[in-house]
């Protein structure tokens, strides 16, 4: 490992290591959890936020018997990049009453996977309008199930009414080298947004 | 400074509240901490520190997101966030949020992205 940080404490000790982070977002029972799963290098971890009522008064946030208070769990990931970037995957919490959360989950974030399960597409609606609301940049991953039925992909955009600019991809979330599939593919979107950014009008 | 109490209830409410000495929420510099903002130790743990600030300085010796150093301590977030706030106030560790493409009014940036696609087709 890089030593040098330990011989200059005050320098740059994290030896220019950089983080970036990308949620993956879809209704309950979509695969988010095992799409994290399959794709990490690490063991997929859960961090807590435990959250209070935001108008409560600061002082009684944590005030010991407080009912408001609840505990939201993210499933998250990571992949080593190279030497000195790290991804970071976010299971957005599958609770639909937790999605006010979303604003500051999804602060930072280069963009989204919405996982969609074509059995119940109606599941990852409420996804979907969160990141058009949000202007994140998404791509749908339609998850296959086992008795998923063929659709074809344009009947699908079309029933979710997303536009033709978004990618829509066939997955198997517990696939490893189909999740990453699903990031390349939002790597390779986000690059299309960001060189149609620069072109000059 | 005496050695921190142990609570009784170490998995409560009461737990967090000694642990934060009361507050609820980090202010300045470590309030904008994020779950995947990378964390560094500065210095070494030293003797007469409150548990949970050597444990992070001792795990963030290689930088570690606060999302993982919540799950290692089984610390939640805004707990977690508090005690940060103390280290980096008192320059004992270094935070470094994940880089932004989308908003924060900086440039699209496409070097960065080709890198992680080139990471990720490596997998």
């Amino acid at each position: 490992m890089d030593l040098k940080g330990f011989d200059h404490p005050g320098e740059l000790s994290a030896g220019g290591t950089r983080s970036v982070k990308v949620m993956i977002a879809g209704g309950f029972g979509t695969g988010k959890t095992t799409m994290v799963r399959s794709v990490s290098d690490i063991k997929p971890l859960t961090t807590e936020e435990t959250l209070t009522q935001a108008s409560a008064d600061v002082d009684h946030l944590i005030g010991v018997a407080d009912k408001t208070e609840t505990t939201v769990s993210l499933d998250f990931g990571k992949i080593s990049i190279n030497d000195s970037l790290m991804l970071y995957l976010f299971g957005t919490p599958g609770q639909e009453r937790f999605w006010f959360l979303w604003n500051g989950l999804f602060k930072g974030a280069l963009g989204a996977v919405v996982l969609v399960d074509t059995r119940r597409l109606a599941s990852s609606f409420r996804a979907i309008e969160e990141m058009e609301r949000q202007d994140v940049p998404f791509v749908i991953a339609l998850n296959v199930f086992p008795d998923s039925k063929d659709h074809p992909i344009e009947e699908i955009r079309d029933a979710l009414d997303i536009s033709p600019q978004t990618p829509i991809v066939v997955c198997d979330a517990r696939d490893r080298a189909s999740s990453r599939d699903v990031l390349i593919t939002l790597m390779r979107h986000l690059m299309e947004r960001s060189a149609a950014a620069l072109e000059p009008r | 400074m005496s050695a921190p109490r142990r609570p009784t209830d170490p998995s409560g409410l009461e737990r967090y509240y000694v642990l934060t000495k009361g507050r609820s929420g980090p202010g300045g510099s470590a309030s904008s901490l994020d779950v995947a903002t990378l964390i560094v130790s500065r210095v070494a743990p030293l003797p007469g520190m409150q548990h949970e600030h050597e444990e992070i300085l001792r795990r963030c010796r290689d930088p570690l997101s606060v999302a993982e150093l919540g799950a290692h301590l089984g610390l939640p977030f805004n707990i977690l966030a508090v005690l940060l706030a103390d280290l980096l106030e008192a320059g004992r560790v270094e935070a470094r949020d994940p880089i932004p493409v989308h908003g924060a009014g900086r440039g699209p940036d496409l070097a960065l992205l080709e890198e992680v696609l080139s990471g990720l087709e490596r997998l």
